[in-house]
């Protein structure tokens, strides 16, 4: 629906622009004081110098698979994240937990799990989608490889970048 | 007819017409797990309270009637089951009313109660009724804090159905069609209470051949099939409807695929075939379409050799070879495993090359009287309509054996079917001038042709076939055929063209239209307007009766392929 935006009123003081125009200058001047004086940065020296300590939290970098504090892989193989990645980029093939593993109760793991990187948009939705808490986006951006084939991160690859996840739900204990 | 008022609108229903459907057909779906249009009905998950009412009776036992002419209803204080109930004259019923409502969420929670959250792995999940109905009437919270039931898991019930007793709701549809349907009483519930679970008799197994249908008619994640088990998600599946080609049944099935590999067959709706089933032979029949001997190019026999090559060689070198044989020294063994279209061009090949010998392989096994046929071709019907012999399909076999054999053939056809089962030797095949071969697997037999064509199997092809019961049904494409496999009827046209004639072939709709002019059965009918539960066009008693000498013809045919098949599992 086209929203229709009301021009605003402008007095006269604002009609005549001067205000304006020196508040600019001032902006301008301010950045030339700050160099003069050494205090502003603008080009940072990568791969020299990086930026990893100071990323955000919510910073999202290459998906990942994590084990939780019982060493196990969370994924269960449930295949909602390669239904919901928009550039389809993951590949799942699942597997069955044999009976006589120590986590048979889960009973699916994925046997094969591959992200291809040169299609991951980095949009987090695998992430947000998992419902086991599996798979998170980590800080890791700078991915790179020699061939396709390189570019594609394979089940080893994904759990370590991913690592140890703790304080996440183990709703797969004997009492649930 | 009734007068049914349905959440406030009346409605008009056959007698018999079940409270359920009558709600549903008119626009009121009411939430069911243990009822299903094709089982009895026990009444036993309480998902299908309604609100129901009787007219109101004056003191002359007549209705009383309303301000708008209409009956007054006397509603029930308590709600009622609508899957047990058949519609009955002034009957009134609320499918949405605030009790209902606050009854299917009560029920919704009890159900929940001791199911585990597993949906994750659980295979149903997209198509699982409890999710589905959890979202639409239950609640979003458990308020049970107490510790859940614990049952067995991954109970291996039978050879192809595996069973998760945790998620089994006990709506009891599989032990109703285990007796009602498949005729072999082997489930069945045991202990009490919240530990009541669903187990097969003592020393019996769920075995029979319709155990799959457990499955499908499973309203959650209990009971699964071990051979499609944690494969694929649901909902990954592109599902194209066809039939089933294992037996001249054909029944209507779901194939689902994903990426050009199929992944599972379900049945399809179907009254006039197969109502709600199908049987897990046919069901579990396609893992061949992917096997390690599938043909996917063209060959040609080069010296000792057959080398691959493109199509137009291996055709013009078939054509080659064919045409400098006589005509009356070619023989076509066709199959009743290809459909009505490569069936006729078939037959419009051999009569351009002059071929008088052309016959099906018939397929006799033991069949069961629910839905397994014992004829295993699915278009004998249809080879008997388009090939238009005057002896039954099967009955010049063995001339085409015994005319092989002697050396008078030295042109041999061979489309979907292994000639070595019908006697013919190793030898007497490397002895021939010219032995085209149509088919989709290789065998000891594909190895000797002088040209081969790969073709497609019923996944991958569409047309049209005709059941055992004169159904004409419609077969379409799930999955792309493998490497160079070709569609077999563009491979049978092609062949037609190269002779000389099959103008104007260039769909396969045009392939049926032209077999509407000859075949009267056919005229005016269109691939579209089969339709996805097919036509009937064949009264069974139009077809001739079988002659004698036929019937024994084809029983000896049967018996060679039968010794054949049996020596050849002796030595694998």
């Amino acid at each position: 629906m086209a929203v229709t935006v009301p021009r605003p009123k402008l007095n006269w003081r604002e009609r005549m622009y001067l205000p304006a125009i020196v508040a600019g200058l001032a902006i301008t001047l301010k950045h030339f004081k700050n160099m003069l004086l050494g205090r502003t940065k603008v080009t940072m020296q990568y791969p020299e110098e990086k930026w990893d300590s100071s990323l955000p939290d919510h910073y999202r970098g290459a998906p990942a698979l994590v084990r939780d504090s019982d060493g196990r892989v969370r994924c269960v193989a449930c295949q909602l994240c390669e239904f919901i990645c928009p550039p389809r980029a993951i590949k799942i093939i699942p597997g069955e937990i044999p009976s006589t593993d120590r986590f048979a109760k889960v009973e699916k793991y994925p046997e094969e799990f591959d992200i291809d990187m040169i299609r991951c948009i980095f949009c987090g939705m695998c992430e947000e989608v998992c419902p086991e808490q599996a798979i998170y986006l980590r800080k890791d951006y700078a991915i790179t490889g020699f061939t396709r084939a390189d570019m594609v991160h394979h089940k080893e690859k994904l759990l370590e970048i991913g690592g140890v996840m703790h304080g996440v739900v183990l709703k797969w204990n004997e009492k649930k | 007819m009734f007068n049914v008022q349905i959440d406030g609108v009346w409605h008009r229903f056959p007698k018999g017409t079940r409270l359920i459907e009558a709600c549903e057909q008119a626009g009121s779906y009411v939430p069911r797990y243990c009822y299903h249009k094709k089982l009895s009905s026990p009444g036993n998950c309480r998902m299908c309270l309604i609100e129901m009412g009787m007219p109101k009776m004056g003191p002359e036992r007549k209705p009383e009637l309303g301000l708008d002419g209409k009956p007054v209803i006397n509603w029930m204080p308590r709600p009622q089951i609508s899957c047990a109930q058949d519609v009955s004259e002034g009957m009134g019923v609320r499918t949405s009313s605030p009790l209902v409502k606050e009854c299917q969420r009560g029920v919704m929670e009890f159900l929940l109660i001791n199911h585990p959250l597993d949906c994750p792995i659980c295979d149903q999940a997209g198509e699982c009724r409890l999710q589905e109905f959890s979202v639409e009437y239950g609640t979003s919270e458990s308020r049970f804090l107490e510790n859940k039931v614990k049952k067995p898991k991954n109970v291996v019930l039978g050879p192809r159905v595996t069973l998760d007793d945790e998620r089994c709701i006990l709506c009891s549809r599989c032990i109703r069609f285990c007796q009602e349907i498949a005729k072999d009483d082997v489930l069945g519930f045991v202990d009490r209470g919240s530990y009541t679970e669903l187990t097969a008799h003592p020393g019996k197994r769920l075995e029979n051949n319709y155990s799959l249908n457990t499955v499908d008619i499973c309203p959650v994640g209990a009971l699964t099939s071990t051979d499609f088990r944690f494969k694929m998600r649901v909902w990954f599946l592109k599902e194209t409807k066809s039939i089933c080609t294992s037996c001249a049944t054909g029944c209507n099935t779901i194939i689902g695929a994903r990426e050009d590999v199929i992944y599972r067959q379900t049945p399809r709706e179907n009254d006039h075939v197969n109502s709600c089933w199908m049987c897990d032979y046919g069901r579990l029949n396609f893992y061949y379409l992917e096997a390690e001997n599938r043909l996917i190019e063209p060959q040609v026999r080069v010296g000792n050799k057959l080398a691959a090559t493109d199509w137009k060689t291996a055709i013009d070198r078939a054509v080659l070879q064919l045409t400098q044989v006589g005509g009356s020294e070619i023989a076509i063994i066709a199959s009743g495993r290809m459909t009505n279209e490569e069936l006729w061009l078939t037959l419009q090949l051999a009569e351009s090359l002059g071929v008088k010998l052309i016959d099906i392989v018939p397929r006799r096994e033991p069949g069961d009287h629910i839905l397994l046929s014992e004829d295993r071709n699915p278009n004998t019907n249809g080879a008997r309509l388009i090939l238009k012999s005057t002896a039954e399909p099967g009955a010049n076999l063995l001339a085409i054996a015994e005319a092989v054999k002697s050396g008078q053939i030295k042109g041999l056809a061979v489309l979907g079917e292994n000639p070595m089962h019908l006697g013919i030797s190793i030898d007497q095949l490397s002895q021939l001038s010219a032995f085209v071969v149509m088919d989709i697997l290789s065998s000891e037999a594909t190895e000797k042709a002088t040209v081969v064509l790969p073709a497609c199997g019923f996944a991958e092809k569409r047309g049209s076939m005709i059941n055992g019961k004169g159904r004409l049904q419609r077969l379409n494409r799930a999955v792309r055929p493998p490497g160079n496999a070709r569609d077999d009827w563009e491979i049978l046209r092609d062949l037609l063209q190269a002779v000389g004639g099959g103008d104007s072939l260039l769909s396969i709709d045009d392939v049926f239209r032209r077999i509407g002019e000859t075949v009267p059965q056919f005229t005016g009918l269109t691939f579209s307007k089969i339709g996805d539960l097919g036509v009937h066009i064949l009264q069974m008693e139009e077809l001739p009766p079988t002659h004698p000498s036929d019937e024994e013809k084809i029983e000896l045919a049967v018996a060679i392929q039968a010794r054949r098949r049996a020596v050849r599992s002796r030595q694998t």
